[in-house]
């Protein structure tokens, strides 16, 4: 119980919660400040290592909870953990982890770990694919969202992405997926911000992940040649391959661990050099609905084997980490799209749920247990759902503030409203003043910004089609204020916001094949 | 428009056929393979309600059907370039046609607003073609009569160019000899290729050059003309030639009346000389002395052989594809949907292991293809505006491509159809490529659009128009019967099922759910989202991947 100073309200409250108007700071966008010492993600060398488990983990056989250890037997008697089986955690006892979790409660009790309960968001909804869109894109429950949270908040800081890049301040892809597909978190207003890689980082594999193998006939002789071509046309090619070659001496992985293979892969480029900021991992198999135990042994079973593969991976990657003297600069969080319901099936499973507790870990996170185990009244019933504690935002506001070293202001671009900051990160992680970069080359930007009623855009075109439309959060055009052939040059035109609402705004500049996106924050008067 | 010299990796190892089969009339299966291979290469791209209207056909009857001359268009261009002030000087109105309205004298700027007009009009032809492979032969003989209009943009106007046009259409799937001599006779070549100033006191001999070296016998080792019968063939076409009004005259007092002595490769032929107003007949003499040539059908039944089929054309093929179908094109006269009869529904064209997938798409393959597979909404055909500002965007695009039509680089056609020895590879390279992929990404995100009209895929209509799009196996499998040749394996196409559609996940109904929650409750944003976003994940992974170019 001594990690009380966890909940401790470390930040003056007038800096976690700036003077709003219509969710929008006044104070922002504007030179100096408070935060403006803390500015500049593009600056330092923090890495953020994100972890999905897709499926929806089952959040109370996760982290057992001790306090009401009753009531949580009570209510799911055929998958319970048994009390005396649950991993105590240091200094903590309302609960515990799941049996199989030696690595990350080792990692709890060297204060690497943190432990949020019951993290979601408002409404939510139980559906895998819109609740796994919600977290990736961060929208509301009611919203939809074209872009990701991620991809808003690397679009935001390295700006003029993509025109420009890479370059020297930002020589590598600014994030990186291991697999074959991009998730949607990367997703910024101007296309995507990531790059797949595959886990085995093989020359030839790079860029096609979907590489079947090739007959000997005229077929084969024409995709082998696009496929040399494709590999040469991605300007991040090469460095992947030799950052993957210069990676220090790696720790041992534990075999046949699908996400072990994935970590090992972003430790491998982390150490290789790579200035990318955030990776994204992920892993299946956590939609539980049958067989999440083993009759007669709810210690084993296919949760327990998910688990394990997730605590070993990432303890492994921890050590790895720490060998490789990176543990300054990395962390990582899990997630899943949703909790598990409280109470158990017949099947031996759990249903679709709501809020989940979600891991943080890394040695610059804060160790303790952040929230209280949810309440486990007898009167539930089959369709109980955990209430939340924490939003999910907040988790990356904090992360975007604390880790990342965001101006709070401009987290409001990213993530569209104000969360409240959580005690998660060590204080000392955002303390290097560094100027902010201008990136890349800028094509488009409006004056003034923010804007009450009209701003007036500026805009480069290489001549030819010119295009500039205006969308809204949601992916909805709201204007087209320059479509036709111009010849090259700079030009301006006034945008007229009208009865718009105050709100982040798009300006996409499109000229061949060539696009750019300017934020544009519309304030009210 | 800069002219990239064409460079060929050289890279791709060719490997000698050692194929058994040859023109005999294909009897195997009839299945959403074969079907999807001969549109393909036949049209711009397979839509949905193609492929199956062809299913319910036999291998015969649809080779017949797609072999069917169309009907001429029913439009002709516009003036669409009136805007920014700018005004027709000829008085043509926007909106007007400009075709045959009296004045065609070739002021540059005019005349290049109307040949884009003419350009974005034929990419409406191709855009909206029946199912048909008229417009993609109509392209192929476009190739083979191959002109850049920039080199003469001060003297010769858009419409001799619109003419041409029509005279590539008019005889596309008709007799090759007279589209020859139409394209002799036509003022657009007689002006790009000096005819309209071959006269006998001072012959010209471009035209008379071309014409053996690039539209009839070619230049392989067997062509063996002489410049003798270059002289000669040049002194037969004096006196042809165009007014002030750019229409076609024989002036009989520059035609060389004298007999011409051609070289043994012809035979020794003597084309006796013609005065007067007979002297135009010599032109027949010199068609039917060059096409009793076997070189003249083999080259055309090479040029088909690479464009419909494969650039790779060695011994093997030269003897069990190329000389027999050059005796078909030449026992039928000429005729040039009896030789593409026998090549398309041959036993070589349907041996999926050897024809299929080996194409790498035209840039106006890869664009149209896409616009039509998807099947982007247009706008209304009554909107001219809206009309001609997509076809200006299709033409942009296939420009920087590098395939514009009306502005090919070289008289021996794009590069891709006649250098050396990479050929259909020269399409591609790092800049092309990179471009194909910013297209394909634009038109499944954002879009294009110009003048205001938008162009965009709509993955949800398209995966709508498909048989199963709530079956995540059978959406995957159908739209793979459309957008790509190149089959994936199975485990790749359970990777993209898993990962893509199902988000990680295992079950197939959470796609199904997904699927009949959008399509109970269209407008709801999130429902629409769900799907919409997987489906948009898809179909960008697929197109960026090297097997979306092969055709």
């Amino acid at each position: 119980m001594k990690r009380r100073q966890f909940l401790r309200n470390v930040i003056p409250a007038s800096a976690i919660f700036p003077s709003l108007v219509n969710g929008f700071t006044v104070k922002a966008f504007g030179a100096g400040g408070f935060f403006e010492s803390l500015y500049g993600a593009a600056d330092n060398d923090h890495v953020l290592v994100v972890i999905q488990l897709s499926g929806g983990n089952d959040g109370l056989n996760t982290v057992v909870p001790l306090v009401n250890y009753g009531e949580y037997f009570g209510l799911r008697q055929n998958i319970a953990i048994p009390e005396n089986k649950v991993l105590p955690l240091a200094g903590y006892s309302k609960s515990g982890l799941h049996p199989v979790m030696t690595g990350m409660q080792q990692m709890y009790n060297s204060e690497e770990l943190a432990i949020l309960y019951s993290v979601g968001y408002p409404e939510p909804n139980e559906s895998h694919f819109p609740s796994t869109d919600i977290w990736l894109t961060g929208a509301d429950e009611d919203q939809y969202l074209t872009t990701g949270w991620t991809g808003r908040f690397l679009s935001t800081t390295y700006e003029n992405f993509p025109v420009g890049y890479p370059n020297a301040t930002m020589p590598d892809p600014l994030a990186i997926q291991i697999g074959s597909v991009l998730s949607e978190c990367f997703m910024g207003p101007g296309g995507f911000t990531a790059m797949a890689v595959p886990m085995d980082i093989d020359f030839y594999n790079l860029i096609n992940a979907t590489t079947d193998p090739v007959p000997n006939s005229p077929m084969g002789t024409e995709l082998t040649y696009i496929r040399t071509v494709a590999r040469q046309t991605n300007k991040y090619a090469d460095l992947i391959v030799s950052a993957a070659a210069k990676a220090g001496s790696q720790s041992a992985y534990p075999a046949n661990n699908d996400l072990a293979a994935q970590l090992k892969t972003v430790s491998k480029l982390i150490s290789g050099g790579l200035k990318t900021k955030v990776y994204m991992v992920s892993m299946g198999g956590f939609d539980t609905h049958g067989g999440q135990v083993q009759a007669g042994n709810t210690i084993t079973g296919n949760h327990a084997n998910s688990l394990k593969q997730v605590s070993d991976a990432i303890s492994a990657f921890q050590a790895d980490i720490n060998q490789l003297g990176l543990g300054k600069r990395v962390i990582g969080m899990t997630f899943s799209e949703f909790g598990r319901r409280i109470m158990s099936n017949g099947s031996a499973g759990t249903d679709h749920g709501a809020a989940q507790p979600i891991f943080v870990f890394g040695q610059p996170v804060m160790k303790g247990v952040l929230g209280n185990p949810p309440d486990l009244p007898s009167t539930l019933d089959s369709s109980s759902t955990l209430p939340m504690q924490y939003d999910f935002r907040s988790v990356y506001g904090t992360i975007l503030r604390d880790w990342f070293c965001v101006d709070p202001t401009d987290i409001t671009t990213m993530l569209y409203k104000n969360y409240q900051y959580l005690p998660i990160i060590e204080s000392s992680a955002c303390t290097v003043e560094q100027p902010p970069s201008t990136l890349g080359d800028k094509l488009i930007r409006n004056d003034p910004n923010p804007f009450v009623d009209s701003t007036t855009i500026t805009f480069k075109t290489a001549g030819g089609n010119t295009l500039i439309q205006i969308f809204d959060v949601s992916g909805k055009l709201i204007g087209v204020p320059v479509s036709a052939n111009y010849a090259a040059g700079e030009y301006t035109v006034v945008f007229y916001s009208g009865a718009l609402a105050t709100g982040v705004y798009y300006a996409r500049l499109q000229n061949g094949s060539t696009q750019q996106v300017r934020t544009m924050i519309k304030v009210p008067e | 428009m800069e002219r990239p010299a064409p460079v060929g990796l050289g890279m791709s190892a060719r490997k000698s056929t050692a194929l058994s089969d040859g023109l005999d009339e294909y009897a195997g299966e009839w299945t959403t393979t074969e079907v999807a291979h001969l549109l393909k290469r036949t049209l711009f791209g397979v839509k949905v309600d193609d492929l199956n209207y062809f299913l319910g056909k036999t291998m015969s009857e649809a080779v017949d059907e797609l072999l069917t001359a169309t009907p001429a268009p029913t439009t002709v261009p516009l003036n669409s370039y009136s805007s920014n002030g700018y005004t027709d000087p000829t008085g043509v109105a926007a909106w007007d046609t400009w075709i045959n309205t009296g004045v065609d004298y070739p002021d540059s700027q005019m005349n290049t607003l109307r040949l884009d007009s003419l350009k974005c009009w034929w990419i409406g032809q191709m855009l909206n073609e029946n199912r048909s492979i008229h417009e993609k032969l109509t392209l192929f003989w476009h190739n083979h009569f191959a002109v850049d209009t920039l080199l003469h943009i001060t003297d010769i106007p858009a419409r001799p160019w619109y003419d041409y046009y029509l005279i590539l259409r008019a005889n596309a799937l008709g007799n090759f000899k007279q589209l020859v001599k139409s394209m002799t006779l036509s003022p657009a070549m007689l002006c790009y290729l000096n005819g309209n100033t071959n006269k006998k006191t001072s012959p010209n001999e471009n035209y008379g050059r071309e014409l053996q070296e690039l539209y009839t016998v070619g230049k392989s080792p067997a062509s063996l003309y002489t410049q003798s019968d270059v002289e000669a063939a040049a002194r037969v076409l004096t006196g042809h030639s165009v007014d002030s009004y750019f229409n076609y005259v024989f002036n009989e007092g520059d035609h060389d009346d004298q007999n011409k002595a051609f070289s043994t490769f012809y035979g020794s032929t003597i084309i006796t000389g013609r005065s007067g107003a007979s002297g135009p007949a010599e032109l027949d003499d010199l068609l039917n002395m060059i096409f009793n040539t076997q070189e003249s059908a083999k080259f055309i039944c090479r040029q088909i052989y690479n464009f419909f089929v494969y650039y790779n054309i060695d011994a093997n093929i030269e003897s069990n594809i190329i000389t027999p179908l050059a005796q078909v094109f030449r026992s039928s006269g000429y005729d040039i949907t009896a030789v593409m009869s026998v090549l398309l529904k041959s036993d070589h064209f349907f041996n999926m292991a050897y024809s299929s997938a080996c194409l790498i798409k035209s840039p106006l393959d890869f664009t149209l293809g896409l616009l039509r597979e998807y099947q982007v909404k247009m706008p209304d055909p009554s909107d001219n505006g809206s009309s001609y500002s997509v076809w200006e965007m299709i033409l942009q695009t296939t420009a920087s491509l590098q395939q514009e039509i009306l502005r090919i680089p070289e008289v021996a056609g794009w590069y891709a159809y006649y250098e050396g020895t990479a050929y259909h590879e020269l399409w591609i390279n790092s800049v092309t490529y990179t471009q194909r992929n910013a297209f394909t990404d634009l038109m499944i995100t954002n879009g294009d659009m110009m003048n205001m009209v938008p162009m965009v895929i709509d993955p949800l209509a398209f995966a709508s128009s498909l048989a199963s799009p709530a079956d995540p196996n059978l959406l995957i499998s159908e739209s793979l019967d459309i957008l790509y040749r190149v089959p994936l394996s199975a485990d790749t196409i359970l990777s993209l099922k898993q990962t893509i559609l199902l988000g990680g996940l295992t079950t197939d109904y959470y796609w199904t759910s997904a699927w009949q929650a959008y399509t109970a409750n269209p407008s709801d944003p999130v429902a629409k989202g769900t799907v919409f976003n997987r489906l948009q994940t898809l179909y960008k992974y697929l197109m960026n991947l090297p097997e979306y170019h092969l055709s």
